[in-house]
């Protein structure tokens, strides 16, 4: 099942050498890019963002209960918008000229949901032989491959995390493969490439994966079959890689000596991606669901230099809790699944809760096209088991788990995430009180721009696969 | 039946369960005894009955039964709950799992959800299955949950087996009602099967059902030479497929299609059968003539996505349309495994209301609804007095997310709300212990 064409990205290095001063030159200009490989480092984007949010005037949403993703509720609350960032939060807000006033009485207002896992537009709907683009499962190991090549942007079930909340998602390899290749980051926002969706300025990450998945898919197909096959193969990949990039690093020195450099190492894809992970500028993400096998990748990062940003579906995470905080992973979670698999086994609703009380950074993830859209209850419910324990959780930091947490495992915390001053205007106003399961969200803003509005069929995005077929939603697309 | 054990072992109140270091086993030989009545003081009691909800009313169980909802109840030594205002209602129904018949879904021998071979199978029934030890049974119960319509799973052939009833009480004996219909699946399965194509699904489904009826009518003749045995279908599978033909018991069909709906209703109408249909993501399409048949809908109701091009009208409103237009609608769990997520029941039911169903209707939908589609209204799903006392007592609203049980009684039985995963909550807790199973400190 290889549908997948690579694209060319070869071919640039022979110019390099030719050129060098002058593409070191163009590197020195600030935002911009380039896609060579360079004096001293690996080439890191080479499908920039092509997203540029529409203009937005001012927006001031009033007398709402503010859920700041900072430990903060604030009663009676305003929220400007303005210019496509947060520009104030506060009591008795002045209205500034020309602003759109959105009623906040009896309403919530929170950051935008961001999803740490998602495998919208690479497993879209509708799922057939066509559409699963998720897994380069042809063997074990693919860093070469990235999931923003297999984004299909007319998914309609980016269109229902819209009406979630959602206004970020990291999109995903899948699990078949010990290494699968790179994520993106993504806005919620309706593109026609996926260039056009891309988060600016969000790192990529790594996909790795732990444990049965990849023993299930290569057991009979050469291995790995057991997990201390998977262990060797992430070693003997980091391996090569730190090879790899040695001899880049050689070449590049020997280059600024003046010496003879002779000609530069054979340009490798999938190892560039690997080296940038352990130059420590590419995280990696981690599916791992069992707190022992947290524990052997952790060691495993520390061996060759790479910093785990995430265990994902870490449902024995609460049996490690003290090791991440220790170590400072972040673990993501569900809020009740389990027993699919046999690590799956032994998740518990209060794994959230517990990992966060341990102080440990924890969050929910959905994985899933429908849990996505419904994130707030996902946290609702863990906020509640971890209440029913005994915990004192707050809803002012039971959003953290879908707001701020993700913003930081994914390094981009420094523009979403919270409602901070500067930000980014991702914005959710909710019906009510958002751990509700009967709270909708309302509006939701990205860069300040109101991309879904339920009272407003017209302000509801709907995916091309969409046009022309059964219309029986309450506003079609992404409300249905 | 129950054990039953003097009540001197047996007296347990609900306090001490509560407060009580929670034991490693699972399935108590403890019980309550039946003997000693329960009395719930004070509770929102939503009785989904005649009586229907009561502000502040007493419910009184007697010998695994309901004996009487009203105010001011009294019983002499009874155990005495006190529900301080909080909603009561029925214990919950989810229809369509696969609880008692799986323990890890890609753990082959512990899953019993699907008939390995690739030919239909009518005569594969889960009351052959069913594990009253299933962990998955207690994490079910916890949330509320005290039946259950265990049915296989959508198959890769067109009939995937007969349905049974279930009760999430201790065991041994969990089975309420064996053979409470037969399932077919008649949606492509999509991909490398041999499943792909309507008219084959169809002319399958039609050949197998005419040789049911033809068997039935000359069952004593079938083992004669020149008897029935040309028959396409194998005589177990015509067994199993008789209380359908008779239209004593339903034939449960997954159908998301519109159309496929359609047909199913006609094919149920001329045949004089028994029908409910599982899945139905267009079912609000055709709910008018689902409700002139008087069939049946059980809908995970989240399900809003086109996910094949047999679900491209998937939208939230299902239930709400539904509803509104007269069908009976009974919830299933989280559709992608309800077995597992069968506590996803009452937040289905939340956003059933979220999405505009009245709140008493989606409440009904996982309890006095699918009593009534499983044919076991006489003893189950609402508060009325003679009623099996399935009970539950909640800290709030029984539909929202953040709500819970603090009480589940099943049959009267009084249960304790511990599961493997609350004992693995309590081991873990507190790290610090000086555990050596924390040895990488």
């Amino acid at each position: 099942m290889d549908w997948n064409k690579r694209l060319p990205e070869g071919g640039v290095v022979a110019a390099v050498a030719a050129v060098a001063a002058l593409a070191l030159l163009v590197l020195l200009v600030p935002g911009k890019k380039a896609d060579t490989v360079v004096e001293d480092q690996f080439p890191n984007d080479q499908f920039p963002s092509t997203y540029r949010p529409q203009h937005a005037g001012p927006v001031l949403i009033r007398d709402a209960t503010v859920l700041t993703g900072t430990d903060k509720e604030i009663a009676h609350a305003d929220v400007l918008l303005h210019d496509g960032k947060i520009a104030a939060v506060g009591q008795h807000l002045q209205v500034p000229p020309g602003a759109r006033i959105v009623d906040g009485r009896g309403k919530f207002v929170t950051p935008g949901i961001i999803d740490i896992h998602s495998h919208l537009g690479v497993y879209p709907s509708p799922s057939n032989e066509a559409t699963q683009d998720g897994n380069e499962a042809t063997k074990p190991a693919t860093p070469e491959v990235r999931a923003e090549n297999s984004v299909w942007p007319q998914d309609p079930g980016f269109t229902r995390a819209l009406a979630g909340g959602v206004t970020a998602m990291e999109i995903l390899p899948g699990s078949a493969n010990l290494i699968g290749g790179r994520s993106v980051v993504l806005k919620n926002v309706w593109a026609t490439t996926t260039q056009g969706m891309k988060f600016p300025g969000a790192p990529y990450d790594l996909k790795m994966a732990c444990g049965e998945n990849p023993k299930r898919v290569y057991g009979e197909k050469g291995g790995p079959s057991t997990w201390m096959g998977d262990v060797a193969g992430y070693r003997a990949a980091f391996q090569k890689a730190a090879e790899y990039r040695d001899s880049w690093r050689k070449y590049w020195r020997d280059k600024k000596a003046g010496g003879k450099a002779g000609d530069p190492p054979a340009r490798d894809i999938g190892l560039e991606t690997l080296a940038l992970a352990l130059d420590k500028k590419i995280p990696v993400q981690m599916h791992c669901y069992r707190g022992d096998q947290m524990a052997t990748m952790i060691d495993v990062a520390k061996e060759f230099g790479f910093r785990i940003a995430a265990f994902h579906h870490a449902t024995e995470a609460y049996k490690v809790a003290d090791l991440l905080k220790k170590n400072d992973v972040c673990a993501v979670m569900w809020a009740d699944w389990w027993g699919f698999k046999m690590e799956a086994y032994d998740a518990i609703p209060e794994g959230i809760a517990m990992v966060d009380h341990a102080g440990a950074c924890a969050m929910i993830h959905s994985d899933d096209a429908y849990g996505i859209q419904r994130l707030n209850q996902e946290v609702a419910k863990a906020m509640a088991a971890g209440r029913r324990m005994g915990y004192t959780i707050p809803r002012a930091h039971a959003v953290e788990w879908m707001t701020r947490n993700p913003a930081k495992a994914l390094g981009i915390l420094d523009k979403t995430g919270t409602l901070e001053t500067g930000k980014m205007a991702d914005v959710v106003v909710w019906s009510g009180d958002p751990f509700s399961v009967y709270a909708h969200a309302e509006k939701v803003f990205i860069d300040g721009v109101l991309l879904y509005d339920r009272g407003n069929s017209k302000v509801s995005p709907r995916s091309d696969f969409e046009i022309g077929q059964e219309d029986n939603g309450p506003t079609g697309g992404a409300g249905q | 039946m129950k054990y039953l054990l003097p009540a001197v072992v047996a007296f347990i109140t609900l306090s001490d369960f509560a407060v009580a270091q929670p034991a490693q086993r699972m399935h108590y030989e403890i019980r309550l005894t039946n003997s000693v009545p329960t009395l719930i003081k004070h509770g929102r009691v939503f009785t989904l009955g005649d009586k229907g909800t009561l502000a502040n009313a007493d419910v009184l169980i007697i010998d695994g039964k309901i004996a009487a909802v009203g105010a001011n109840l009294s019983a002499s030594g009874a155990n005495i709950i006190d529900a301080h205002g909080k909603p009561v209602t029925p214990g919950l129904m989810a229809s369509w799992t696969q609880l008692g018949i799986t323990e890890i879904e890609l753990v082959s021998e512990t899953n019993d959800t699907a008939a390995n071979q690739a030919v239909d199978s009518a005569a594969f029934d889960v009351s052959d299955a069913l594990n009253p030890s299933s962990t998955l049974i207690p994490i079910a119960r916890i949330a509320g949950i005290t039946r259950s319509l265990t049915a296989p799973v959508a198959c890769a052939e067109v009939f995937c087996g007969t349905a049974a009833v279930v009760d999430l009480g201790n065991g041994p004996d969990i089975l309420v009602k064996a053979k409470a219909g037969v399932f077919v699946d008649l949606e492509p399965a999509g991909g490398n099967n041999n499943k792909n194509s309507r008219p084959d699904i169809w002319s399958k489904f039609r050949e197998t059902m005419d040789d049911a009826r033809e068997y039935w009518a000359q069952r004593a003749g079938y083992h004669r030479p020149g008897g029935s045995r040309d028959q396409r279908s194998q005589r177990v599978d015509l067994d199993a497929l008789g209380p359908v033909v008779r239209g004593d018991e339903p034939l449960l069909v997954h159908v998301e299609r519109a159309s496929t709906i359609r047909q199913a209703i006609e094919y149920a109408k001329a045949n004089r059968l028994k029908l409910v249909v599982l899945g139905g993501r267009e079912a609000h399409l055709v709910a008018v003539e689902l409700a002139a048949a008087q069939v049946p809908v059980v809908i995970d109701t989240n399900l809003n996505l086109p996910d094949s091009f047999s679900e491209i009208g998937a939208t939230l409103k299902n239930a709400a349309l539904l509803d509104k237009a007269g069908v009976v609608v009974a919830f299933q769990p989280q559709n992608d495994d309800p077995a597992h997520y069968a506590r996803t029941l009452s937040q289905i039911a939340g956003n059933a209301v979220a999405n505009g169903m009245p709140w008493d209707r989606a409440l009904a939908a996982i309890t006095r609804n699918p009593a009534q589609v499983w044919g076991i209204s006489a003893s189950y799903g609402t508060l009325d007095p003679g009623k099996d006392a399935d009970v539950v007592v909640w800290d709030g609203d029984p539909l929202d997310v953040t709500s819970a049980p603090t009480a589940v009684f099943i049959k009267g039985e009084n249960m304790p709300l511990v599961s493997r995963q609350t004992l693995l909550r309590d081991r873990y807790r507190d790290l610090s212990k000086k555990n050596p199973s924390f040895g990488y400190r």
